[in-house]
């Protein structure tokens, strides 16, 4: 079958339903970078990176959210970067640290996940899922030793245990599955700090959302690498919720909304 | 013993076990219908699927031997997602994907031991009813643009002679659906939603056109009329 255009395998060498895998043996200079080369050891210009993200389980699932910000350096890179993607229909991914790398490896981790449906013909486990992930940040590893750092979060409704779920990872991609909810990125601490003090079991949806539009406002108040809401143009952080029904990001015009009246409140001394 | 057989008698000996090996499985029918394009297999199987999804907007179907046409569809959504990852979503397109289909089964037919005893369907629903796509592949590569609709298996002539006379385009997918349960039957009652396989490509998804139509929605279309 060595004269077929489609991709064919001898058994020993089949890839499987993994897409990384099927990538390396057809076109792994279509792989993300995994090395700078040269030995380098920091890069000689402004990597752009973006900054801060939340995921926060509530009563039906979990709340996702990140701001628009990208930096170079002291340098705003992007005023509409968004950081919060859909993994599949049942749950998403939250990048921080070098947003080149960061960028394709949701990208490849969407077809990754998508692949595995359709040659599987079922869908991974959550937990599955947040494996694959750890992978590809371990592929990283060599490029987050010469700086470029990706931390993602992932989040997601476990169907088989009927709640959401929260993974945290590092530069090694080692894993860490989060009770509540985590915070990364340059003003991950604000934000975290914000939610510990807010969070409480059982939350709705709504209180989930505001919550987490109010750890990115107290992160960006506190980090300049963080954007808060831009009133002016009209940026927005973005906000998936993902539960039973699966990922749905919330609309801008809602978001815009909830931004109003948190201003507002603090303007009249109430919260921030 | 004889030293010497033309290659007409060749490529006919092939055909010919080739067409016997899918005519000995059941046949499925695909339509192109207002709201999407509509495949219906007689297959009692909750598992082992005939149709499956290649990718946004493709499906692919097979009848005749099972672990044959299963290493052509896992073959045809390994070559979709490359493209789609590699270039863009869009740039995945069902014609180019027949093609392929078509060189590989077209390379086994003359080149291998034994032919694949496969028919197979590569779908694409279109923006509009016109921009349907079905493209038929045979077991010895020839490539069938179909209009309307196509019928894969055994007993294709049988089946394309009742479905002409009652598939219009104007079918939504539930009108698709019971046409199909009715021309698969070899009888007049159309078949239970317990031996049918059926997926429908919905127009009007924006991503991922590709579901899976069974159990009770089956069993309530099935009932409609």
């Amino acid at each position: 079958m060595n004269e077929s255009p489609l991709p064919f395998f001898a058994s020993g060498d089949d890839p499987g339903a993994s897409f990384v895998d099927l990538l390396r043996r057809v076109a792994p200079d279509h792989l993300p970078a995994s090395d700078l080369g040269g030995g380098t050891r920091s890069t000689p210009f402004e990597v752009t990176h973006g900054t801060t993200i939340v995921a926060i389980r509530y009563a039906d699932g979990v709340v996702m959210a990140g701001d628009r910000r990208a930096t170079a350096g002291s340098t705003i890179a992007n005023r509409r970067m968004e950081k919060v993607f859909p993994a599949d229909d049942y749950s998403g991914v939250a990048i921080a640290g070098a947003a080149g790398p960061a960028v394709d490896m949701v990208r490849l981790f969407q077809v990754q996940l998508e692949h595995y449906e359709k040659i599987e013909g079922e869908l991974l486990s959550l937990e599955g899922k947040a494996n694959q992930l750890a992978g590809l940040i371990r592929a990283n590893l060599p490029m987050a030793m010469q700086g470029m750092v990706v931390v993602p979060l992932f989040a997601g409704y476990d169907e088989r245990r009927g709640h959401g779920r929260v993974f945290s990872y590092d530069a090694l991609g080692g894993r860490y599955e989060e009770a509540d909810f985590q915070a990364t990125g340059s003003g991950g601490v604000h934000a975290r700090n914000w939610i510990k003090a807010q969070w409480s079991e059982g939350m709705t949806r709504d209180d989930a959302v505001d919550l987490a539009l109010r750890a990115l406002f107290a992160a960006a108040d506190e980090d300049s690498a963080t954007g808060g809401p831009d009133l002016i143009r009209g940026i927005y952080p973005v906000v998936a919720v993902i539960d039973r029904d699966g990922y749905v990001a919330v609309p801008d015009a809602d978001i815009a909304a909830r931004a109003n009246v948190l201003i507002g409140g603090r303007e009249e001394g109430a919260g921030l | 013993m004889p030293f010497y057989v033309s290659p007409e008698q060749v490529m006919k000996d092939r055909a010919d076990y080739a067409r016997k090996g899918i005519a000995r499985g059941r046949s499925l029918v695909a339509f192109s219908a207002t709201d999407g394009i509509v495949v219906v297999a007689e297959n009692p199987s909750r598992t082992l699927y005939k149709i499956s999804e290649i990718y946004d907007r493709i499906a692919f179907a097979g009848v005749g031997k099972y672990n044959e046409f299963e290493m052509l569809r896992i073959a045809g959504v390994r070559q979709a997602d490359i493209k789609g990852y590699s270039f863009a979503r869009e740039d995945v397109n069902a014609r180019a994907l027949a093609n392929a289909y078509a060189q590989t089964l077209g390379q086994v037919f003359t080149h291998e031991m034994k032919p694949y005893e496969v028919e197979i369907l590569v779908a694409q629903v279109g923006a509009t009813q016109e921009d349907d796509e079905l493209f038929h592949i045979l077991y010895d590569g020839t490539v069938v643009d179909e209009q309307g609709f196509t019928v894969l298996g055994g007993e294709a002539e049988r089946i394309i002679e009742v479905t002409r006379d009652r598939y219009t385009a104007d079918l939504d997918h539930g009108g698709a659906v019971r046409l199909g349960a009715a021309v698969l039957s070899t009888d007049d009652t159309p078949l239970p939603a317990a031996s049918l396989e059926v997926a429908f490509l919905d127009r009007s998804r924006t991503r991922r056109a590709f579901g899976r139509i069974r159990g009770d929605e089956l069993t309530a279309i099935l009932e409609a009329s």
